[in-house]
């Protein structure tokens, strides 16, 4: 396959070609982010480009209370008032957002080509940032067996379903995977006017607290089979002590697993984190590919829409180091991978350079008070006893000056628990 | 499923071309340019007016009895009613399924085969021999999505590459002489992704992947807009010789036709006992299937295939017209003829042979996984038979190779048929048909600059994962064969069959999908 497949195209009849500074795949908190301030810095053509009708990303589909931005002393909102703020604040800022239009690949680096209801173009930017988030894994990428009945969800359909289209989903449901995104789930599946069956979380710890919502917790248990011809008439259940249920229901709804959309990042060739599945990045959230810029959840899977605003707004600064010239060239041979070993997941940045601000470190499991260490070739390079309770919806921040300490043209660093 | 939707609202004579409005408007009907879309105009262009037969899935059905009825709207039961349709009868196609291509054509392997591995001399190998070299020329016809990729079987042990030799000859033996080996190092010069151990291999050029969904469309397609009713929902529970055919008692009422024609895949030995009749027993063969992202598509070339041994037949690895990559199946006999689930260890045996065949493959996401049963009998062949006396012919026993020789396998029935005494006459051109724009290799809506300028509905992407466009879904609500479901209406669009399975798109669909049909599920 091509490496930039449009190109095989051959001469790009009818597209309209382009030229912008900073073109923005993704208008969700991230990408918003990363425009109003690139904007805001000034002589500058920001272009946001959201395959969506409405920009703001996951919060347009999550009316529920909880977003915004605490840290900055503002009083939290529903995630389409804070979809419809970010998107003001890039706009006023002039960056140019384009909703509906789709980069469908690349036609060189740093060249997108467009599809929109305005017709083809080909877009060649200085610097591409992609924000183009993450996705619930659906039921047939977990491999769950059985039937192929209506009523299948992700969390992510059903809020979209019940938030922006107003639909009823089903009568009895049943939700599976853990984390704050499966207590929404509970929320969206009541107020659509359904009966949470059970939600089985699938995962070690206790799971979200929605017993008090109506919704009893199976703590660990995961769905094993779905069943029912036509429309889905339960599922069954492994529970941690080894016992199976059944549990009738005409509703499943998957959630807790995420993968980042990252289709633009492997279709540029970028390199891929193996931990992550999204563009491995440096400190300054460069990816492998110059030019090319990558933050929010294309990185990871879910962190809270302020922690990917953050991250759009640190993409800036490292744009705009890039467009004045000021930024470092980027390493050859790539710089050393940072890599975790068990009780965690992945940690982003993932490369060493840059400037980072902080690591995310996403552990597997419930872990208290845990040690963290950082080694790079036998020697320790730093060692953290962060207070709190951890886990695999919650990651823990590591402050990003360790990394001064690191060899850069050392081995992996690894980040153990100690 | 279709919630009463009347008999009537869709269908070639009643495509509701216009009737949307808004500011989709109906511009591919009126506006667009014919021609631009495929080359002779989309689907609901196609003249559907007075010659064009019916569409039902709900309500009484015709009083006045048909020439022929054919049961089984599958991929061979559409071929047999296109094939008939050349010799204008009165014909019905009936199933008891509300669309086309809903039992095991929707399920299968998606390979255009030549034929070299079927056992010489039998009807099968005649059919798909023949079969493959007529669905070629009308897939390229019709739009139907296919891509000449070849096929190598691998040798992964001694046993294996003793086989090879074998295969060759048959190939031969086949009328197929483009089998070619290739030695270890030349194998994986071209499939450089292979994972280690194979120890030579034989290349097959003239296998092809195709898409099983738009076939039995476009031949339902054409056959109703030649004039043959297509009535769905509609199973047969009872048969009844009368002095002038047969009077079927369906689920929806009755039917009377003078010839009937079995082509009802996994139900076949049924209907032939409703006749009284017992030539064959259906033993469903279950086949589970994984379908890999489209990301995966560079990993694998070729239509991977296993050599069959004693020890079974193993499972192949194939790119799709859609570009995703194929892991299966399964082959599994079974009793049930709705088991059409998949099962933890049958995934489990597919991984398994999977990270042997191509071992990147195992780290890309799973977009689907579907299980499809073949209608095996006790024969080693298919089971074609004509009762003159009854005025039936049976087409049985057509198992996995029956998508390609569904053209092949249709002339033969009808020939049956003409011994039977139905009147045949000299064939007449059909009404030309164009499907979608559906395969990889295609050019597609989404990136069709002149198609977008004259309708800004095919510039609307609503389906992120596939690039589905708004346009198309229009459009394929509108077809002479609409969906009755929205996964009609991915089969016909690729709308939600890609990596999210509705993540971002499902909601925007269903509510197209109820717009354009006016079905409310």
């Amino acid at each position: 396959m091509s490496r930039y497949a449009d190109a095989t195209w051959g001469t790009p009849v009818g597209r309209r070609e382009r030229v912008v500074d900073v073109l923005v795949v993704g208008a969700g908190p991230a990408g918003l982010s990363a425009a109003a301030r690139l904007a805001a810095a000034g002589a500058v053509r920001v272009e946001v480009l959201e395959r969506e009708p409405v920009a703001g990303g996951v919060p347009v589909h999550c009316d529920h209370p909880g977003f915004g931005l605490r840290a900055r002393g503002l009083r939290p909102v529903t995630g389409p008032e804070y979809a419809r703020r970010l998107a003001g604040a890039a706009v006023r800022a002039g960056a140019s957002l384009r909703t509906g239009v789709t980069a469908t690949g690349w036609a060189g680096p740093r060249v997108l080509d467009t599809t929109g209801p305005g017709g083809l173009e080909r877009i060649t930017a200085r610097a591409v940032v992609l924000a183009t988030g993450a996705r619930d894994r659906p039921r047939a990428a977990r491999l769950v067996p059985g039937t192929r009945p209506a009523g299948v969800l992700t969390a992510g359909e059903l809020q979209r379903a019940v938030y922006g289209y107003g639909r009823q989903v089903g009568r009895r449901a049943v939700v599976a995977g853990g984390g704050p995104v499966a207590a929404h789930a509970v929320a969206a599946l009541r107020r659509a006017g359904a009966v949470v069956a059970a939600l089985a979380t699938g995962e070690p710890g206790p799971g979200p607290r929605t017993a008090g919502a109506g919704a009893p917790v199976l703590a660990g248990a995961v769905v094993t089979e779905l069943l029912g011809r036509g429309r889905l008439s339960g599922v069954r259940l492994r529970h941690p002590d080894g016992r199976e249920t059944l549990v009738r229901c005409d509703t499943v709804v998957f959630t807790g697993d995420w993968i980042p959309d990252h289709e633009l990042a492997r279709t540029a060739g970028a390199a891929l984190d193996p931990a992550t599945r999204g563009p491995a990045v440096d400190g300054s959230f460069r990816t492998s590919l110059p030019g090319v810029f990558a933050a929010g959840n294309a990185l990871r899977g879910i962190e809270r829409a302020a922690v990917a605003a953050a991250e759009g707004r640190a993409v800036a600064g490292a744009v705009l180091a890039r467009l004045a010239g000021a930024a470092p060239p980027w390493p050859a041979g790539g710089t050393p991978p940072v890599r975790v070993a068990a009780p965690f997941r992945w940690v982003v940045p993932n490369r060493l350079g840059g400037t980072p601000g902080r690591f995310l470190l996403r552990p597997d499991r419930p872990l208290t008070d845990p040690v963290v260490v950082a080694r790079q070739d036998g020697r320790t390079l730093a060692r953290w006893s962060p207070r709190g309770t951890f886990g695999p919806h919650r990651s823990l921040a590591l402050p990003g000056g360790w990394a001064d300490a690191a060899d850069p043209a050392g081995g992996p660093v690894l980040l153990a628990a100690d | 499923m279709t919630g009463g939707t009347a008999a009537g609202a869709y269908g070639g004579s009643g495509a509701p071309t216009g009737a949307y409005g808004g500011t989709d408007g109906t511009a591919a009907g009126a506006g667009a340019p014919a021609g631009v879309y495929g080359g002779r105009g989309p689907d609901r262009d196609a003249p559907a007016g007075a010659a064009g037969g019916r569409v039902t899935r709900a309500g009484a059905l015709p009083a006045e009895p048909y020439d022929v009825v054919v049961v089984g709207a599958g991929v061979v039961g559409t071929a047999i009613a296109r094939e008939l349709a050349r010799y204008s009868p009165r014909a019905a196609l009936v199933d008891a399924a509300p669309d086309v291509g809903e039992g095991t054509s929707k399920a299968n392997t998606a390979i255009l085969h030549t034929g070299f591995d079927a056992v010489p001399g039998s009807l099968e190998a005649r059919l798909v021999r023949d079969g493959a070299r007529r669905l070629a020329g009308y897939a390229a016809e019709a739009g139907i999505p296919v891509e000449p990729v070849g096929a190598l079987l691998i040798a992964w042990d001694e046993e294996q590459l003793a086989a090879l030799p074998r295969l060759a000859a048959k190939a031969v033996a086949n009328e197929y002489h483009a089998a070619r080996p290739l030695t270890a190092a030349e194998l994986y010069a071209r499939e450089p992704h292979l994972g280690p151990g194979a120890l030579g291999a034989l290349h097959v050029p003239g296998e092809s992947v195709i898409c099983p969904w738009t076939t039995p469309l476009a031949y339902a397609t054409q056959a109703v807009r030649a004039g043959t009713d297509l009535h769905l929902n509609c199973a047969v529970r009872a048969v009844r010789a009368t002095p002038d055919g047969h009077r079927l008692a369906t689920c929806r009422g009755v039917l009377t036709a003078r010839h009937l024609v079995n082509a009802a895949g996994l139900g076949a030995d049924e209907l032939d006992r409703l006749l009284g009749i017992e030539d064959f027993t259906v033993t469903p063969r279950r086949g589970q299937l994984v379908v890999y992202d489209r990301l995966a598509r560079g990993l694998v070339r070729h239509i991977l295939l296993p050599v069959p041994t004693a020890l079974g037949k193993g499972v192949l690895v194939a790119p799709t017209v859609f570009g995703n990559v194929l892991l299966g199946p399964t082959a599994e006999d079974l009793t049930d003829r709705t088991a059409t689930g998949s099962t933890a260890e049958g995934l489990a045996r597919l991984r398994e042979q999977g990270a042997r065949i191509l071992p990147e493959l195992m780290d890309e996401e799973v977009t689907a996984v579907y299980a499809g049963l073949r209608a095996a009998t006790e024969r080693d062949d298919y089971r074609i038979t004509a009762r003159p006396d009854l005025r039936y012919v049976t087409a049985g026993g057509i198992r996995s190779t029956g998508l390609t020789a569904s053209m092949a396998i249709a002339a033969h029935v009808v020939e049956l048929l003409a011994g039977t005494g139905l009147a045949t006459g000299t064939p007449r051109e059909l009404p030309e048909v164009r499907m979608p724009a559906l395969g990889e290799a295609s050019e597609r809506p989404y990136r069709n600059a002149g198609l977008i300028a004259a309708d800004p509905a095919y510039g609307t992407i609503v389906c992120h994962c596939e690039r589905v466009t708004r346009g198309e879904v229009r459009d394929a609500c509108a077809a002479t064969v609409p969906p009755a479901t929205p996964d009609g209406l991915r089969r016909r669009t690729r709308a939600r069959n890609g990596r999210c399975q509705g993540f971002a798109c499902g909601p925007a669909v269903q509510e197209l999908f109820e717009r354009y049909t006016g079905v409310r599920r």
